[in-house]
C-alpha cells in the first residue's frame, strides 16, 4: 500500500504546521465569536474599554475564523493533497515553508490591528493595506508552490480536488487584489480606489467570491480528497465533477449584487445578481450528491467511523445552506430577510455546518496520518465533538432564523394608517432570548474545538509507528 | 449606459445562461458505474455516473427561469424587460398607497382640537407611532426621558404645557443654555449654592445655609430661574424648587452644572413631519399627563 509513498518524500512538515495552527485559530476565533454573542446580550461586557468592544471584535471573528482556521485547514489541506494526487513533493518547500510563517504573521497582525480600530471599513476585507500587501505576496507564493507541484506531477491527470483548489487560489488572487486596491494617506489608513455604487458592488464582488471561492471551492477540493479517501470508494461521477465544478466558477463570478437588493445599485444589475443566484443552486448540489453518493453502499460508516460524520453531515449542511442562499437572493424574499438575524443565520448555517465541520473532518483524518499514526488517540473524543459540533450549529442556526423572521416581519409591519407598528428597539428586545439560544449553540459548538484541541494534542504526542516525511530524525 | 455596454452585457450574460446548457447537454450522456480508470494516491477512483435526471431538470428549469426574468424584468443592459418595472417605480406606488391611506386617517381627525384627540383611540394610535419612531430614541419608549433629555409624563414643564407650546417645541425646536457660571465665582458662592440649591425643597435644610444659599442665588441665578427658583419657561429655565432634576441632581450634579454649564437642545421637527403628524404626536404627549397611560391604546 504505501510503496508508492516511499518512492516519493512528500513534504509534509509544513502542512503539520498548518494542521495544528487550525485548530488553535479554530479555537480563537470562536471563542472571540462566543465573546461579541454575549455582548449582544449583555453590551456592558466591553467594559468600556475601545478594543473590546463589539464593532472591533466582530470583524477579528470574521477574519479570525475565516481566514486563520478556514486558511490554515486550507493551506494544510491543499499541500497534502496536492502532493499526493500529483505523487510529487512540493514544488519549492521553502516557500511553502514560507507561506506558513507569512500566514501567521498576516493573522497576527490582524489580531493587532483590529482591535486598535484600524480598518478599512469593507466586511471581510478590513485589513489596512500593508497587510493586504503581505498577503498578495503570501497568496501568489501559495499559488507558485500548488501550481508548481502540479506542474511537476508524474500523473497524467489532475485530480478533482486540486481543480477546486487551484481555482480557489487563482479566485482569491483576484478578487483580493482587485477589492483591495486603494490610496493610502498614511502607513494605517488608505481609502478605496472606488467609490459610491461602484465601491459597494466591487465589495460584494468580492464578498460573495469569498463565500464562492474561498469558503466553497476551496472546502469542496478538501472534501473530494477526503471524503472518498475515508469511505473508501470511488467518487460517484467523474462528469458531474466536471460539470458542477466549471458551472460553479462561472456563475458565482455573477451573484453578488445580490447583497445590494434595493439599493442604488441599477435594477438591472440586482436582476442579473438575482437570477445568477439561481442557477448557482444545481451546480452547488453538484458537490453535495457527489460527496453523498460517493458513501452510496458504504451507509453503515456513519454508523462507525465518526470522521465520516462529520464530513457526510458537513455535505448536508452545504446542500441546505446553498438552497437557503438562492431563495434569499430572490428580491421579494431578500425584502424581508436582508439586514436581520437571518443573515447571520444562513452564514453560520455555512460557515459551523459546512466549512468548519468538513474542516474538521479532514484535520481528524489528516492529523494522525501526517504524524505517522493509524488514527486520532481517541474516537469516542472525535463522536463527543461530532455531536457537540451538530447540536451547536442546529441550536445557533434556528436561534437565528426565528430571529430572523421576527425582526423581518415586525420592521415591515404597519397599522391601518400606514405609520410603522414597532420601534427598532421594540424589535431588538423581542431578539433577546434568541440571542441566549444563540449564545448557548455558540458555547456548544466551541466546547466541541477545546475537545478537538485535547484529542490532537495527545494525538500528536503518541510515539509515530510509520516514518515521517520531513520530521527531524526520519531524514535517514 | 452606452449602447457597446449594453450589448456587451447583453452578449455575456446569454452566453453565460447558453454555455450552463451545453456544459449540461454536453456532459449528459453516460453509463451507470463505469469507472473512468484514473488511480490516484494509491486507491482514489471516480465512477462515472450519468447526471443524476433530477439534478439535471432542476438546473435546466433555472436557467429557463433565468432567461425569462430577463424578458419581463431589467437586466440585459439597456433593454428594460418587458413589464416596465423598475425599483423606483415600486417604490412610488407603495408610497402613494401609505400616504393615501394616511390622508383618510387624519382626514377623520379634522377638526379636533389637541385636548379631544388626547382622549381619541384612534389619535392616539397615530400619535404613539409616530412617538416610537421619531421621540422615543431620547425621551425613551415610556416619554419617561432619560438624564438630559426631559420626562414627558410628569407635567413638569420646560418651556410649557399648553397644547400651543408643545405643538411650538415639536415644530421649530428648543435651544436651552445654562451657562458656566462657576468660572466667574468664587469657591465660596459657588459652595453655598451647592449647598442650598439641591435641598431647596427639603424642609429639614439649616435655615442659615439657606438663607446665605437664597441670597447667593439671587445674585447669580434669579435672573433665569426667578426670584422665587421657580424657572422661567420663556427660557426653558427649570424649577428648581420642585425634586426634578433634567441632569444629574444631588450636590455634584448641581456643582457640575453651575461649573461647567449645560446644553439643552430639542431639535425641530418641521422638515421631518407633516403639520398633521405634530399634531397628533403633540395631542399623545399632552394626554401622558393629562389622564392616559403611554404605549398605544387598550394597553394597560
Amino acid at each position: 500500500m504505501d510503496q508508492s509513498s516511499a518512492v516519493v518524500r512528500y513534504e509534509d512538515a509544513v502542512v503539520r504546521k498548518f494542521a495544528v495552527m487550525t485548530v488553535v485559530w479554530g479555537i480563537v476565533g470562536m471563542l472571540v465569536g462566543v465573546v461579541i454573542a454575549a455582548q449582544l446580550l449583555w453590551p456592558q461586557l466591553n467594559f468600556d474599554i475601545p478594543w473590546l468592544t463589539y464593532s472591533r471584535l466582530r470583524p477579528l471573528h470574521t477574519n479570525a475564523v475565516i481566514f486563520a482556521f478556514g486558511g490554515s485547514a486550507l493551506f494544510a489541506s491543499a499541500y497534502w493533497c496536492v502532493q499526493r494526487t500529483s505523487r510529487a513533493p512540493l514544488f519549492l518547500p521553502k516557500l511553502a515553508e514560507f507561506t506558513f510563517w507569512g500566514w501567521q504573521a498576516i493573522i497576527v497582525a490582524a489580531a493587532v490591528t483590529l482591535p486598535l480600530g484600524i480598518t478599512q471599513g469593507k466586511e471581510y476585507a478590513e485589513l489596512e493595506w500593508p497587510i493586504d500587501i503581505a498577503i498578495a505576496v503570501v497568496w501568489v507564493a501559495y499559488a507558485v508552490v500548488f501550481f508548481g507541484t502540479i506542474a511537476k506531477r508524474t500523473v497524467s491527470h489532475i485530480y478533482v480536488a486540486n481543480w477546486f483548489f487551484g481555482s480557489f487560489i487563482l479566485a482569491v488572487a483576484l478578487l483580493h487584489i482587485v477589492n483591495s486596491a486603494a490610496i493610502p494617506v498614511s502607513l494605517w489608513k488608505s481609502y478605496s480606489a472606488y467609490s459610491g455604487a461602484t465601491d459597494a458592488m466591487v465589495q460584494w464582488w468580492y464578498g460573495h467570491n469569498a463565500v464562492g471561492f474561498f469558503l466553497t471551492a476551496g472546502f469542496l477540493g478538501m472534501m473530494y480528497y477526503f471524503v472518498p479517501k475515508q469511505i473508501g470508494k470511488p467518487i460517484y461521477s467523474y462528469r458531474l465533477s466536471v460539470v458542477h465544478f466549471w458551472a460553479l466558477i462561472a456563475v458565482y463570478m455573477w451573484a453578488g449584487p445580490h447583497h445590494l437588493h434595493y439599493t442604488a445599485l441599477p435594477d438591472w444589475v440586482q436582476s442579473l445578481g438575482m437570477v445568477f443566484s439561481l442557477v448557482l443552486l444545481a451546480p452547488s448540489w453538484g458537490g453535495m450528491i457527489n460527496g453523498i453518493m460517493t458513501l452510496s453502499g458504504a451507509w453503515d460508516k456513519l454508523r462507525t467511523d465518526p470522521i465520516v460524520k462529520f464530513l457526510i453531515v458537513s455535505l448536508s449542511f452545504y446542500g441546505m445552506s446553498t438552497f437557503e442562499g438562492p431563495m434569499m437572493s430572490i428580491k421579494t424574499v431578500n425584502a424581508l430577510s436582508h439586514y436581520t438575524d437571518w443573515g447571520i443565520g444562513h452564514v453560520h448555517s455555512g460557515a459551523l455546518g459546512w466549512v468548519a465541520m468538513i474542516s474538521i473532518g479532514s484535520m481528524y483524518a489528516l492529523i494522525p496520518r501526517a504524524f505517522g499514526l493509524p488514527g486520532m488517540y481517541s474516537t469516542k473524543a472525535i463522536n463527543l465533538h461530532f455531536w457537540l459540533a451538530t447540536v451547536g450549529t442546529v441550536m445557533y442556526i434556528t436561534a437565528m432564523w426565528s430571529a430572523g423572521l421576527m425582526q423581518g416581519l415586525m420592521w415591515r409591519a404597519t397599522e391601518a394608517d400606514g405609520t410603522l407598528t414597532y420601534s427598532f428597539v421594540e424589535s431588538l428586545k423581542a431578539t433577546y432570548p434568541f440571542y441566549a439560544v444563540r449564545l448557548a449553540g455558540g458555547v456548544v459548538f466551541f466546547s466541541g474545538m477545546l475537545v478537538m484541541a485535547w484529542n490532537v494534542v495527545r494525538t500528536i504526542k503518541t510515539p509515530a509507528v510509520r516514518a515521517v516525511p520531513g520530521a527531524a530524525g526520519a531524514a535517514a | 449606459m452606452s449602447t457597446f455596454w449594453s450589448c456587451y452585457i447583453i452578449v455575456i450574460t446569454v452566453a453565460m445562461l447558453a454555455g450552463c446548457l451545453w456544459l449540461l447537454f454536453a456532459n449528459s450522456r453516460g453509463k451507470p458505474g463505469e469507472s473512468t480508470g484514473h488511480v490516484w494516491d494509491d486507491d482514489l477512483r471516480e465512477f462515472n455516473n450519468p447526471l443524476p435526471r433530477w439534478w439535471l431538470n432542476l438546473f435546466v428549469l433555472t436557467v429557463v427561469f433565468a432567461a425569462g426574468y430577463l424578458v419581463f424584468y431589467p437586466g440585459l443592459g439597456n433593454l428594460g424587460g418587458r413589464l416596465g418595472w423598475t425599483s423606483t417605480k415600486q417604490m412610488q406606488e407603495n408610497l402613494d398607497r401609505i400616504t393615501q391611506r394616511r390622508r383618510a386617517a387624519f382626514a377623520a381627525l379634522a377638526g379636533k382640537d389637541i385636548p379631544a384627540l388626547a382622549q381619541d383611540p384612534a389619535a392616539r394610535s397615530l400619535g404613539h407611532a409616530v412617538f416610537l419612531n421619531n421621540c422615543a430614541g431620547c425621551h425613551g419608549a415610556d416619554a419617561r426621558g432619560a438624564v438630559g433629555f426631559p420626562n414627558l409624563a410628569d407635567n413638569d414643564w420646560l418651556f410649557g404645557g399648553s397644547p400651543e407650546a408643545i405643538v411650538e417645541t415639536i415644530t421649530h425646536g428648543r435651544q436651552a443654555a445654562m451657562p458656566p457660571i462657576g468660572a466667574g465665582l468664587s469657591a465660596e458662592a459657588v459652595q453655598t449654592l451647592v449647598d442650598f440649591v439641591p435641598f431647596w425643597s427639603d424642609p429639614g435644610l439649616d435655615a442659615a445655609k439657606r438663607e446665605a444659599g437664597m441670597k447667593q442665588f439671587a445674585l447669580t441665578c434669579a435672573a433665569c430661574h426667578g426670584a422665587d427658583g421657580k424657572g422661567n419657561q420663556a427660557l426653558g429655565a427649570p424649577n428648581l424648587t420642585d425634586d426634578i432634576w433634567l441632569f444629574r441632581g444631588g450636590r455634584e450634579g448641581v456643582r457640575e452644572t453651575i461649573m461647567h454649564g449645560r446644553q439643552g437642545m430639542m431639535p425641530a421637527h418641521e422638515n421631518i413631519l407633516s403639520p398633521d403628524e405634530i399634531r397628533v404626536v403633540a395631542s399623545y404627549v399632552y394626554g401622558l399627563s393629562h389622564g392616559a397611560q403611554a404605549g398605544p391604546p387598550g394597553q394597560p
